[in-house]
């Protein structure tokens, strides 16, 4: 791009991210072939399926046809009895059935089986594997799986699935909602006091706004290969995403010390997202833990589209409280997210939109209640952007509604409210590095669209900062979603743990387990101290999720 | 009951068992162990096993395996020679491989466009891939690289 914009921008970045980085860049702006690119087009890229095994089995699952269902009774015998067939896995086989895949953060409680043995929450939950000889087998037997179900009354609506008396999604949830931080059924967001500045305010703006769910739609299907390998450990190749999340997720529902697990990645067909549940895995070493031999565990098309789990719907009411002159003074959002049937990365997706809060504007007083909701749908996950996406799509449509009220073109009433630096956010910190207003004037330039005068000559650098960076002198809170019985399971603290499910022993990371007092070298000496500045530990890598990350 | 199977793959004589119902592409990949042609939906929509049977482009997820008796299939993986051919050098050049799991097909689609009409229009291009689906890139680095080749602006 050589046009003046294209040349505005690149001064733009000089201006404002000096700091950054230096100006001596070597390949943006430049066409550079990408390093893997070779191998892509000769065909030779090393997919997890593109590795050969002298009989490989194949894993099917057993899924269910009911959005909610008890099961009864697992009939396999006729199923045994079909060619081809090697073995049938049920949730018994699995060492330890039930996960969630934020623990490996500390975050949140073990709610999904790999294969469900109780009871099904969503249309094509697995309950059992058939493993045989060929695919073909093994489609063949899991049709002869006898399945006795007692279908439950579902529900897929947030909103219906919050109310009393709707079916229950999790027991451990009975509200059909996370609990946040053991307290709240909800997450909090308090700035300020909408309500008094709604009062005061010109107009109020009302809006409700719904993405639907979104399948990431890989054109590589999620698999992968899992076989013996030599000194008593197994071989994974995969399709994941999170090659580390994918390893500690298997060695923990596995039992096995990841030590003994040898995965192969890195070469992935497509993932958007999707490929980062570590579903697969899992199935496959267990399959060849029980097998002795290499199994294949791959979704097919259909099942990509109907258990691969989506980007998650969401549903947001937004209310503005905002003055003739197109300031915003008050923004109350009221958030609904579609986790489906277990929680996987939704109650992630949540805080990292509730931090984004209330986009890019400086707004006195912010207020946020954001649910995450249990339905019987496929359970969501990942995808590009998750848990801000969807609101900023009801931010920006709300904006545009907002400047249609007070009678204001929307790229000024954007440049008019975007956040200065030294701005205060709503999550208390300090706006730095803005450039939203150079964005709306380079937009506006493009779009052909005459800005006032005094927005034409804003900048993010100028005019941030002193009364808008103060907090406000009084913020309104309160207690509404407390709930009780649940222990803190604070990410954000180093310690914080798991409440105990009954019957299965908690999961202890090695990396959060208490040190071990270091003996004396003498012995019989004072066990070394504890240092007086904690560790910092593998678990702080993550505590940006929580917002408490300091640049 | 496995039927032998003996075909011409990227002109070399190859013989493999194939098992009863078995498609093209699991022979391929399973049978001969030509790993090029990839697996997208099983149901012929995604376009990603497209090889070429007898110089024309088929899916080979749903042409069974038997059929491909004696017949001359051509692949992504016998396109280099082992020099690139210039739809790979001009697929790397426009950036028209992302995740690189469509590019197999997409090349093999490209190239028996250009083996037809030398000369293709953008529209020309378009029409041939339009049995390929590609989720990363937004196709038009590949329309790019295609029409590079087609019009001789290949860099080296």
């Amino acid at each position: 791009m050589t046009d003046m914009v294209g040349g505005n921008m690149f001064e733009m970045r000089k201006e404002f991210f000096r700091d950054e980085r230096d100006d001596n860049l070597n390949e943006v702006g430049k066409p550079t072939r990408r390093q893997d690119i070779p191998g892509h087009v000769t065909g030779r890229s090393p997919f997890f399926d593109d590795h050969l095994f002298d009989g490989l089995l194949h894993m099917r699952c057993v899924r269910s046809p009911h959005h909610h269902a008890r099961l009864r009774r697992i009939d396999t015998a006729e199923a045994e009895k079909m060619p081809g067939v090697v073995r049938i896995l049920q949730g018994r086989d699995v060492p330890r059935n039930l996960n969630t895949l934020l623990s490996l953060l500390d975050f949140g409680i073990d709610d999904e089986p790999l294969l469900s043995d109780t009871k099904v929450a969503y249309k094509g939950e697995p309950v059992a594997a058939v493993i045989a000889q060929t695919e073909a087998q093994a489609r063949a037997a899991v049709q002869k799986v006898r399945v006795e179900w007692d279908p439950l009354p579902h529900v897929l609506d947030v909103e219906e699935a919050i109310k009393p008396g709707a079916p229950v999604v999790l027991d451990i949830y009975p509200n059909n909602k996370f609990v946040y931080h053991g307290k709240y059924d909800h997450q909090k967001l308090r700035f300020g006091d909408v309500e008094a500045a709604f009062r005061g305010a010109d107009h109020i703006v009302e809006g409700r706004y719904q993405m639907s769910p979104i399948e990431q739609a890989p054109i590589e299907t999620c698999g992968a290969i899992a076989a013996p390998e030599q000194n008593d450990r197994y071989v994974c190749y995969t399709s994941t995403q999170g090659l580390f999340f994918s390893l500690g997720t298997a060695s923990k529902v596995l039992t096995m010390p990841s030590s003994r697990l040898h995965f192969i990645g890195g070469t992935v067909g497509g993932g958007f997202g999707g490929k980062v549940d570590s579903i697969h895995e899992p199935l496959a070493i267990l399959g060849a833990m029980l097998t002795g031999r290499a199994v294949k565990y791959a979704w097919d098309r259909e099942e990509e589209m109907q258990v691969g789990a989506p980007r998650g719907a969401e549903r947001w009411y937004l209310k503005d409280g905002v003055m003739r002159d197109g300031r915003i003074v008050a923004r109350k959002f009221t958030g609904y997210f579609d986790s489906g049937a277990y929680t996987r990365l939704s109650s992630y997706a949540i805080i990292k939109g509730v931090g984004h809060l209330p986009g890019p504007y400086t707004i006195p007083n912010v207020y946020a209640d954001v649910y995450c909701v249990y339905t019987n749908r496929t359970p969501a996950t990942a995808m590009r952007g998750f848990g801000i996406t969807a609101v900023d799509f009801a931010i920006e449509t709300h904006m545009d509604k907002v400047a249609d009220v007070v009678g204001m073109n929307p790229i000024d009433l954007r440049i008019l409210n975007a956040y200065r630096d030294g701005d205060m956010k709503a999550h208390r910190r300090i706006a730095k590095n803005c450039a939203l207003i150079e964005c709306a004037q380079v937009v506006a330039q493009k779009a052909g669209v005459t800005l006032s005068p005094a927005l034409a000559a804003a900048a993010s650098t100028r005019d941030g900062g002193g009364a808008r960076a103060a907090l406000p002198a009084f913020t309104a809170t309160d207690e509404g979603g407390r709930v009780s019985g649940f222990k803190s399971t604070n990410y954000a603290k180093k310690g914080g743990r798991q409440p105990d499910m009954p019957g299965v022993p908690a999961y202890q990371s090695p990396r959060t387990a208490p040190p071990t007092p270091n003996p004396s070298p003498q012995g019989g000496g004072e066990p070394t101290p504890p240092p007086a500045t904690p560790v910092r530990t593998g678990a702080m890598r993550f505590s940006s999720l929580s917002g408490f990350r300091r640049r | 009951m496995k039927t032998p199977v003996t075909l011409t793959l990227n002109g070399a004589e190859r013989a493999a068992f194939a098992d009863p119902g078995q498609n093209l592409l699991e022979f391929l990949r399973r049978g001969v162990g030509d790993l090029s042609p990839k697996y997208g939906c099983g149901q012929g929509t995604c376009g990603a096993c497209t090889v070429r049977m007898n110089g024309q482009t088929v899916l080979s997820c749903l042409v069974l395996a038997e059929m491909a008796q004696g017949a001359t299939i051509e692949t992504a993986a016998g396109l280099a020679t082992p020099a690139m051919h210039p739809l790979q050098t001009a697929f790397m050049d426009h950036f028209a491989a992302q995740c690189g799991y469509c590019t197999p097909g997409m090349l093999v689609s490209a190239k028996a466009l250009l083996d037809r009409n030398a000369t293709p229009t953008r529209d020309e291009v378009i029409e041939a891939i339009s049995g390929n689906l590609c989720r990363c890139t937004g196709y038009e680095p590949i329309i790019a690289a295609i029409l590079s080749v087609a019009q001789g602006r290949i860099r080296a």
